[in-house]
C-alpha cells in the first residue's frame, strides 16, 4: 500500500497478501508456496558463503569498488478463518540471490532466483555493467560512510518456539476457538489470521562480512463485527494485539502479558490472550452500537501505547527518515516538514516530556536485527531529546550529508530481489523519568477522552496535518474515565500537538505496538516496524464527529 | 523470458492439471516483464527490468483446498509443485465455503495489449525521464516521479475444462514538480495501455504550471465547499468506495449498501440521479481481464444507473447460498460524463475550489464510506469562472456516497488509476456542492 504505512483493513491485508475471495494470488509479498515439512529447515551457511564469494569475486573483477550480497530466503504462513471456518492456509517461500555494486561512482544492483555460482556471478557482473551505464548521469559519486567488516558472524531474533515449528492443526485450532468464543460473546462476525514471517538472510560484502541472520516475526490480529438489523447499524472492533518480533509464545496468553487499563478494558504487552481479547472486543463493538456521539470539540486526550504508536509512527518516523527529508521520496511518499534548517536551529518538535529515540536493538520489536542490510551492526540513537529534534534516520550513502561518520544501521529490503535502502527503525516515545501511573495521569483531567487502539490513520506529504481514529474511546470527566462514546478523531498538526504532550506515564506502562505494513519507495517495498511508548496525555487537541447520515 | 505463448501456457497448464490426482486441480500461469525508470531532485535515481513468473495450482479433495505455487517449469518442478498443492489440501479443514473449480466460461473478447508498449527499450524510459527533468531544470523547478512500463500474460486451465489466455500491457507514469523555495508543487499522472499516446514532455508541463501556479497559496476557512474535483482526485474517493459492493457484505449488515432490516439496496436509489457507473471488460480505452480472480467472467453491465444501484458483486458461494446468478469482480469502472473539460467547468463556476489530486485517504466509518485525506499538488480558489489564487492544501472529511449525490455537473471522463485501487477507471472531471473540508494543512 501507499507511502502507507500501518495497519490495513482486512480486505486491503488480504488484497496485500494476494489472498482474495477467489483464492490465493501470488503477491510480491509472498512468493511460491511450499509444503509445510519444508519450512522448518534453513539452507547452509556454507553453501550461501560459496555463492557470496562467487558475487564478490565477480563484482571485484568487473571493476566494482564496492559489492555486497544477499542471499535470502523469506518464509511466511497465512492461516486465515473466517467465523467458524478456516478460509484459507498457505504457505509461501521465495528464494534468491540479490547483488549491488558501486562502478564508477554508481550504483548498480541485480538479482537471481538461480541458487548457482555462476548465475550469481553474473548477477554481479550484469550490477556491474548497470552501474557503469548509471555513472554518465550521476553528478556526485556515492559516498558510502565507512564501516569495518565483522567477519563470519550470525544472529537470531530471540525466540522460545518458531511458528513454523506449530502444526497447521493447533493453529487452526487457536483460530477456532477464539472465534466460535467471540461469536458466543455476541459478535455476528469474526475474522481471525495467524501470519508468520521468517527471513532467512545471509549478508556478505568486500568489507569483509559474512553474516547469517534468521528473523522471526509475527502477528494475529482480529477483526469482531456487531450489527444490529433494525437500525441497519454495523460496529467493529480490531484486536488490541500488535505484531511483534517473537515466537509462537507471543500467542501464551501469559498473565504476564496484560495491562489492567483503570476501565477494565485489557492490553497487551508481550503476550497475547486472543480468545480474551475476541470476547473483550464482541462485547465492545455490540457497546459502540449504542454508545453515545462524540461532541466535537477540544479535548485532553489521554492516549494509550496501543493508539499512540500510529501517531508517532506517522508525525515523528516518517518526517525523521533523511531520504524524504531530502527530496527522494517527493513523487511518493512525500517530503518532510522536520527540514536540515530546523535541526541547525534546535527546533522545538514537542515538549520537555518528548524524548524519542530511533532503535533497531529492542528485543521483541519488529525492527530488531543484529545486522542492517548492508552489514552494520545496529544500534539505538536520539531523535528527539527533551522536545528538541536532534538526529535524524541515515543509511551508509545518505551519512555524510549530515555530517555523520557512520551509518545508523536502518537499512533493509523486502526480499533478495528489491534494493535495499533507509527504512524506519523503530521509533518510540521515552517513558516518563518520574513515577506516574495511568490512573495518576487522568486524576487530574477534567475534560478529556482516553483512546485505546489504533484506527483510522491519514497524514499530508510533510507530516504536518493528521487524523486519528481509535478502536475504544472514553469520557474522562472530573479525574474519573466515564463511559463508552464513539465517532472519536483527533485532528492534529504535529508540532502544536508534541508540544501540547504535558506527560508521559513511566516505565511500567510502556508497551509495543507497530505494523507488518510500511510501504515506501518506488516500486513499492513493505517493512515491519515497532513503536513503543507509555501512555501519554495531550491538553487541548482538536476532536470532531465522524458521524455521518446517507439518509 | 517469461511471455509464454498462448500454446506454450496452455500446454503447461494442461499437463499440470493432468498430473493432479486430487478431485479437481486449477493451474494458473501468469508472468510479467516490468520495466520502470525512477528520479528524484533532478537526477535518475534508480531504473530496472524485473521478469516474473508464476505457476499458482489449486487443488481440492472435496471440500479441503490446498495452493502451491512455483517459478520453475520443468517436468519435474511441475511434478512437485503439484505433490504440495495436494500435501497441503490434506493438511486444511473442511472450508464449508468450498465451490468447485468453475465451469466453461464465455469470456468477452478483450483487447488489453498494445505491441508498441510490449517493445518499450530502457532508452524510452532514460527519455521520458530526460523530458521531464530537462524542463523543470531550465525553469528553476525540481522533479521527481517514475515510469513503469509493462507487458504480461495470465493463462489458465482447470479440471472441468475451463481455459483463458490474455496478454495485457500498461503504462503507468507520474511526477511531482516542486519550486526550489518549495512552496509551490504540481503534479501529473498518465496511464495506458498504449505508450504510442504518451508523451513526457507534453504531460510534464501540467506538472510544471501547478507548482508555478501553486507558491504564495492564501489560507481559506475549512467548510463546506462547491468543489471541482479533477478526475485523478475523485478518482481515490470513488476507487475506495468500489471495495465495497460486494453483495455478501451488503446482505450481512456490514456495509453502506445494506438495508435497514436486512438484505441489501439493490435496485434503490443510492446516489444523485446523474450518477452512472458502468463495468466493461472490452472497453476500448480501458480494457482488462476477461475474467476475476474466481475465473468467472466479466460482464458488459452497468452498476449504478441514474442513481439507482443495479448490480453488486456476487461471489459464485454467495451467489449459490442467495439463489443468484454470480457476478465477477470488476475490473474497470466507467463513470458517465458530459463533454466538458475541467477548465469548462471552471468557467461556469461562481465561488469554489478546484482540486487537483487527493492523498492518503482512508476509511474512516465503513457505516456511510466516510473517507479522509488531503489535497495537494494544485488546490485553487474559483471565482467568477476564473481561477483566481492558490489555496493552502485542506483536509477532507467526505463520503463519496454523499458526493455523489451532490453533484452539479460531470464532464468528459479520462482515464485515471487510483494510487490504492487496483481498478482502471475512466471518471469525469466533477463538480460538487457542499464538500466537507475539516481543517486545513501546511503541507505543500
Amino acid at each position: 500500500m501507499i507511502a502507507g504505512d500501518a495497519r490495513l483493513h482486512r480486505r486491503d491485508f488480504l488484497a496485500a497478501c494476494g489472498l482474495t475471495a477467489g483464492g490465493v494470488v501470488l503477491p510480491g509479498l509472498a512468493g511460491r508456496a511450499v509444503a509445510a515439512e519444508a519450512l522448518q529447515s534453513t539452507l547452509d551457511v556454507r553453501f550461501k558463503k560459496t555463492l557470496a564469494d562467487a558475487a564478490l569475486n565477480a563484482a571485484t573483477q568487473a571493476g566494482a569498488s564496492y559489492c555486497d550480497v544477499r542471499v535470502g530466503r523469506y518464509l511466511r504462513q497465512f492461516v486465515i478463518t473466517r467465523d467458524a471456518h478456516v478460509e484459507n492456509v498457505v504457505n509461501t517461500e521465495s528464494m534468491g540471490v540479490g547483488v549491488r555494486v558501486i562502478a564508477g561512482g554508481a550504483w548498480g544492483f541485480a538479482a537471481t532466483n538461480d541458487l548457482s555460482p555462476a548465475s550469481v556471478a553474473k548477477a554481479a557482473q550484469l550490477a556491474a555493467a548497470i552501474a557503469r551505464a548509471n555513472s554518465h548521469n550521476q553528478s556526485e559519486p556515492v559516498q558510502l560512510a565507512p564501516t569495518k567488516g565483522v567477519g563470519e558472524v550470525s544472529w537470531r531474533t530471540p525466540i522460545q518456539r518458531s511458528a513454523f515449528d506449530v502444526p497447521v492443526k493447533e493453529k487452526v485450532d487457536l483460530l477456532m476457538g477464539v472465534n466460535g468464543a467471540a461469536l458466543a460473546a455476541g459478535a455476528n462476525f469474526v475474522n481471525s489470521i495467524i501470519f508468520s514471517v521468517n527471513e532467512q538472510k545471509y549478508f556478505a560484502s568486500t568489507d569483509g562480512s559474512y553474516i547469517d541472520q534468521d528473523v522471526h516475526r509475527i502477528w494475529a490480529p482480529i477483526e469482531v463485527t456487531c450489527i444490529d438489523k433494525a437500525t441497519g447499524k454495523f460496529r467493529q472492533r480490531s484486536g488490541l494485539s500488535a505484531p511483534v518480533g517473537m515466537g509462537y509464545e507471543y500467542l501464551d496468553g501469559a498473565a504476564s502479558g496484560k495491562v489492567v487499563l483503570p476501565n477494565g478494558v485489557v492490553c497487551y504487552g508481550a503476550s497475547y490472550d486472543m480468545k480474551e481479547d475476541a470476547i473483550a472486543a464482541a462485547r465492545q463493538a455490540r457497546a459502540k452500537l449504542t454508545a453515545p456521539s462524540v461532541k466535537p470539540g477540544k479535548y485532553d486526550l489521554v492516549l494509550d501505547p496501543s493508539n499512540i504508536w500510529l501517531t508517532i509512527h506517522e508525525s515523528v518516523g516518517h518526517p525523521t527518515e533523511l531520504d524524504r527529508v531530502l527530496g527522494y521520496e517527493a513523487n511518493f511518499a512525500g517530503t518532510s516538514f522536520a527540514t536540515l534548517d530546523k535541526k541547525a536551529a534546535h527546533f522545538k518538535y514537542g515538549s520537555e516530556h518528548v524524548n524519542i529515540v530511533a532503535d533497531k536493538l529492542q528485543p521483541g520489536s519488529l525492527g530488531a536485527v543484529g545486522y542492517d542490510d548492508e552489514g552494520i551492526k545496529t544500534k539505538r540513537w536520539d531523535l528527539i531529546r527533551d522536545g528538541v529534534l536532534v538526529d535524524y534516520q541515515a543509511i551508509r550513502d545518505q551519512a555524510h550529508i549530515i555530517g555523520k561518520t557512520e551509518s545508523d544501521g536502518c537499512c533493509y529490503a523486502d526480499s533478495w530481489s528489491s534494493v535495499q535502502f533507509q527504512r524506519m527503525a523503530n521509533v518510540s516515545l521515552q517513558p516518563g523519568k518520574t513515577p506516574l501511573t495511568v490512573p495518576d495521569m487522568i486524576k487530574d483531567v477534567e475534560n478529556g477522552i482516553y483512546i485505546v487502539g489504533d484506527g483510522s490513520f491519514s497524514i499530508d506529504q510533510q507530516r504536518y496535518n493528521a487524523q486519528f481514529g481509535g478502536q475504544l474511546f472514553f469520557e474522562i470527566k472530573n479525574g474519573k474515565v466515564g463511559q463508552q462514546i464513539e465517532d472519536v478523531a483527533y485532528q492534529i498538526r504535529t508540532p502544536e500537538f508534541w508540544n501540547a504532550c504535558v506527560g508521559v506515564c513511566d516505565q511500567r506502562d510502556y508497551r509495543l505496538n507497530g505494523s507488518f505494513f510500511d510501504g515506501k519507495g518506488q516500486p513499492e517495498q513493505v517493512s515491519a516496524v515497532s513503536h513503543g511508548a507509555a501512555t501519554a496525555r495531550f491538553n487541548g487537541v482538536n476532536v470532531i464527529n465522524t458521524a455521518r447520515s446517507l439518509g | 523470458m517469461t511471455i509464454f505463448t498462448e500454446d506454450q501456457a496452455r500446454a503447461i497448464c494442461a499437463k499440470v492439471v493432468a498430473l493432479s490426482k486430487a478431485d479437481e486441480c486449477t493451474a494458473e500461469l501468469s508472468g510479467a516483464i516490468t520495466g520502470n525508470v525512477r528520479f528524484a531532485l533532478n537526477n535518475v535515481t534508480t531504473s530496472g527490468v524485473v521478469d516474473d513468473c508464476d505457476l499458482i495450482v489449486r487443488v481440492a479433495f472435496g471440500k479441503r483446498a490446498g495452493v502451491a505455487t512455483i517459478n520453475q517449469f520443468d517436468d519435474a518442478s511441475l511434478e512437485r509443485v503439484v505433490r504440495r498443492a495436494e500435501d497441503l489440501a490434506r493438511l486444511a479443514p473442511d472450508n464449508p465455503e468450498f465451490v468447485p473449480a468453475v465451469g466453461k466460461q464465455n469470456y468477452m473478447p478483450s483487447q488489453s495489449f498494445s505491441p508498441a508498449t510490449a517493445a518499450i527499450v530502457p532508452e524510452f524510459r532514460a527519455q521520458a525521464a530526460a523530458d521531464s527533468i530537462t524542463p523543470c531544470r531550465a525553469a528553476k523547478l525540481v522533479a521527481a516521479g517514475y515510469l513503469e512500463d509493462s507487458q504480461s500474460f495470465s493463462a489458465f486451465a482447470n479440471s472441468r475444462g475451463n481455459v483463458g489466455y490474455q496478454r495485457s500491457t500498461k503504462l503507468d507514469y507520474t511526477c511531482t514538480v516542486r519550486t526550489e523555495d518549495g512552496r509551490g508543487s504540481g503534479w501529473v499522472g498518465r496511464d495506458l495501455q498504449d505508450s504510442t499516446a504518451f508523451s513526457a514532455s507534453t504531460d510534464i508541463r501540467t506538472a510544471i504550471r501547478k507548482a508555478s501556479a501553486s507558491s504564495e497559496a492564501k489560507a481559506l476557512e475549512p467548510g463546506k465547499y462547491t468543489v471541482i474535483l479533477e478526475p485523478h482526485a475523485a478518482a481515490g474517493l470513488i476507487g475506495f468506495m468500489m471495495n465495497y459492493f460486494g453483495a455478501r457484505e451488503a446482505d450481512e449488515g456490514r456495509s453502506f449498501l445494506s438495508k435497514k432490516g436486512g438484505g441489501n439496496k439493490l435496485g434503490e436509489q443510492v446516489f444523485g440521479p446523474q450518477v452512472n457507473i458502468s463495468t466493461d471488460p472490452a472497453h476500448p480505452e480501458a480494457s482488462v481481464l476477461a475474467w476475476d480472480n474466481d475465473y468467472v467472467a466479466r460482464q458488459r453491465m452497468p452498476l449504478i444507473e441514474n442513481g439507482r444501484v443495479v448490480n453488486m458483486q456476487y461471489s459464485r458461494y454467495w451467489a449459490q447460498k442467495q439463489g443468484k446468478t454470480p457476478v465477477a469482480d470488476i475490473g474497470n469502472l466507467l463513470m458517465a460524463g458530459g463533454t466538458k473539460s475541467t477548465a469548462d467547468l471552471i468557467r461556469t463556476t461562481e465561488r469554489g475550489v478546484l482540486v487537483s489530486r487527493t492523498w492518503y485517504i482512508r476509511m474512516v466509518d465503513p457505516q456511510t464510506v466516510l473517507l479522509t485525506g488531503l489535497t495537494r499538488d494544485g488546490t485553487f480558489y474559483i471565482e467568477n469562472g476564473a481561477i483566481k489564487y492558490p489555496v493552502k492544501n485542506f483536509r477532507f472529511n467526505e463520503s463519496p456516497v454523499i458526493m455523489l449525490n451532490n453533484v452539479e455537473e460531470l464532464g468528459k471522463p479520462i482515464r485515471v488509476v487510483g494510487d490504492e485501487s487496483p481498478l482502471v477507471m475512466m471518471l469525469p472531471p466533477m463538480k460538487l456542492r457542499d464538500f466537507t473540508f475539516t481543517s486545513l494543512s501546511d503541507a505543500v
